[in-house]
């Protein structure tokens, strides 16, 4: 058994035999030519051929994939039919008195290398364009047809990376997986494998050899292996895998689109609890009424310096309109504790966890703080934006910063930046002190949010990065639970909402007693959405 | 002749898509339309021009435009940046 370690693109387990892609590719020769003008006719005449074929792969790449993906073939239009292109090809044809294939392949060198040196990783792949929009020129020049490539029975494609129009022009129906030597994430095969669900593994390196054509392999997809000629353990713990994926599936289609709600109809909204721009794809993957908490401290993590407001709001507003209308809950900055970043310059404490973090640094900096909120404000006229206060412990701090909030909006309102009126402030119920005072919390803010990793931590005065402690854990103890209860009914009592976005709300164990305390909302990871769904719509509350 | 500046604030830029899009728009007029970054400029209605001004997010583009049209030209050319980058 051969192991190759690349990166996976899309999770999903295929078994089948390798194929390599073969290419058509076509030595150029220079040639001396007496006929200028016949050159320069046949190049003419290639090209509105290749104009025509691009046209119908637009239409077939539409069908497939949307016209965000076929637009790629407008462009490659847009390419050929560049003067600065075509000039280059008709300029060396003249002055050099060459054919026009080898003229082609001058110019194609020459735009590939002006994308090579381009900063931008993106830029720099559409030297692949380049090669791709000239490839088909010079098939045409060579009178060999472009058809689709063919195979028998469904195979694993390997390829150093395929183009664009490769990749329309398989048969899909045959193609188990592919797994390349190349490629990015903003790859066409990686784009093309997210979009149609099919198992990719990109960037194997030269680790992927031709001599392993035909053999059979296993492709895994989440953890980026192939496995050639598999032996019988990984070969049945790979089956295992593909069944587990499999239900996991046939659960998602089956679950999506219906209600969250029990037998006797009582409702709850099962949110997503997202930590990056790039999560909000598996919230709405699986099916999410909204999302329930978006840990903004990504945006201040892994980097040098604090983020701007126009940064902070690139991301709200694409997170807004991408949840389109849905309500997305915005965490304000919760750093310190264990998450930490250089430049802040926090002071190393005895006792992080009940030290200077979230709510307590943006109250002390509120430069920092009015920078955030201006950018979710800013958001807010895009989507359904709500904003939550972390590790709040008094009144006083839920007036501080709505203060703060409100400075922010008149401020955007003298400077005629558009922002909802609507936006709703919440608290985030995490310390027992909030716990406790919640009914007099409620006077001051729309909702609540009881985030029960540290409302556990701090109740049960026990840290959940001690392994030793572990037999002590109980996170269904009474205490916890009898906390969770006053909140919910002294929130239903102030006429506020209220939802539980830690760990607990994905606990099933707990899902009856949730719907029973009539929680508005839980919010949980994405991939737990579906199970969740399941299990509310077999509860039936009026038994029992 | 007609002029105005647009921040770019597409998190991506102007890549090849934005990029496709803003050429087919400028391709519908008459008007010599070209942008300007950091002393480069490129032909709007170019393709590899504009992907080679390589212009990203928070930049600052000018827009000139020059022609018959150039009134409509330069109004659709802003309500353009302004929807899609």
């Amino acid at each position: 058994m051969i192991v190759l370690n690349g990166t996976g693109v899309f999770g999903g387990i295929a078994f089948g035999r390798l194929s390599f892609f073969q290419r058509n590719e076509c030595k150029i020769r220079r040639r001396h030519v007496e006929d200028i003008n016949r050159e320069l006719s046949r190049f003419e005449k290639a090209k509105h051929t290749a104009v025509a074929q691009l046209q119908t792969l637009y239409e077939m790449a539409l069908q497939e994939m949307g016209e965000n993906h076929a637009m790629i073939f407008r462009i490659h239009q847009m390419m050929l039919e560049d003067p600065d292109f075509c000039k280059t090809v008709e300029s060396i044809i003249k002055t050099r008195q060459v054919n026009a294939e080898f003229a082609v392949s001058e110019t194609e060198n020459h735009f590939r290398r002006m994308f090579s040196a381009m900063e931008d990783s993106y830029m720099r792949e559409r030297a692949a364009d380049v090669k791709d929009v000239s490839d088909r020129v010079l098939g045409i020049l060579a009178d060999s047809t472009g058809t689709a490539r063919r195979y028998d029975e469904p195979v694993i494609v390997a390829a150093d990376d395929l183009a664009p129009s490769e990749t329309v022009q398989l048969d899909k129906s045959k193609v188990l997986a592919f797994v390349t030597r190349l490629g990015s994430q903003t790859s066409h095969t990686a784009i093309l494998s997210r979009t149609r669900n099919i198992p990719a593994v990109i960037g194997l390196g030269d680790a992927l050899k031709e001599e392993y054509n035909g053999r059979p392999a296993v492709v895994d997809g989440f953890s980026g292996r192939i496995y050639i000629e598999p032996d019988e353990s990984t070969t049945a713990a790979m089956e295992q895998k593909k069944r587990k994926e499999e239900e996991k599936r046939s659960l998602l289609e089956q679950l999506k689109g219906l209600d969250n709600v029990t037998r006797d109809g009582r409702r709850i909204l099962v949110c997503a609890n997202i930590s990056s721009e790039s999560d909000v794809e598996a919230a709405l993957q699986n099916d999410a009424q909204g999302v329930g908490l978006f840990r903004s401290e990504f945006l201040y993590l892994d980097r040098e310096d604090y983020p701007s407001e126009e940064e902070q709001f690139r991301v709200y507003r694409s997170v807004a309109e991408k949840m389109a209308g849905k309500r997305v809950v915005i965490r304000t900055l919760d750093i310190g504790a264990d998450k930490r970043s250089g430049y802040f310059g926090l002071p190393s404490e005895e006792n992080p966890a009940m030290g200077y973090r979230a709510i307590r640094i943006c109250l002390t900096r509120p430069d920092l703080f009015k920078t955030q909120l201006r950018a979710v404000y800013r958001a807010s006229a895009f989507g359904n934006v709500a904003v939550l206060f972390p590790m709040v412990i008094s009144v006083q701090e839920v007036r501080r910063a709505k203060t703060l909030a409100a400075q922010v909006r008149q401020e955007l309102r003298k400077e005629g930046v558009p922002f909802s009126k609507k936006v709703e402030l919440g608290v985030m119920i995490e310390t027992p002190a909030a716990a406790v005072i919640c009914d007099l919390l409620a006077r001051e803010v729309d909702f609540f949010s009881i985030g029960t990793n540290d409302l556990i931590q701090y109740t049960l005065a026990l840290d959940r990065q001690n392994r030793r402690l572990d037999p002590f854990y109980d996170p269904h103890h009474p205490a916890v639970l009898r906390l969770i209860r006053y909140v919910v009914e002294r929130a239903r009592q102030a006429g506020i909402w209220v939802s539980v976005c830690g760990e607990l709300g994905a606990d099933l164990s707990l899902t009856e007693a949730f719907l029973r305390m009539r929680l508005d909302e839980l919010s949980v990871s994405p991939p737990c959405i579906l199970a969740l769904r399941k299990k509310i719509r077999e509860t039936d509350l009026s038994k029992g | 002749m007609k002029e105005f500046t647009y921040v770019v604030t597409d998190p991506e830029g102007i890549h090849a898509r934005p990029a496709g899009l803003l050429v087919k728009q400028a391709n519908r007029f008459q008007s010599r339309i070209t942008l300007h970054k950091e002393g480069k400029t490129a032909d709007a209605k170019r393709i590899f021009a504009v992907m080679r001004l390589a212009v990203e997010t928070g930049q600052p583009i000018v827009v000139t435009v020059e022609g018959e049209d150039e009134e409509t030209a330069a109004a659709a050319m802003e309500a353009f940046l302004k929807a899609n980058l």
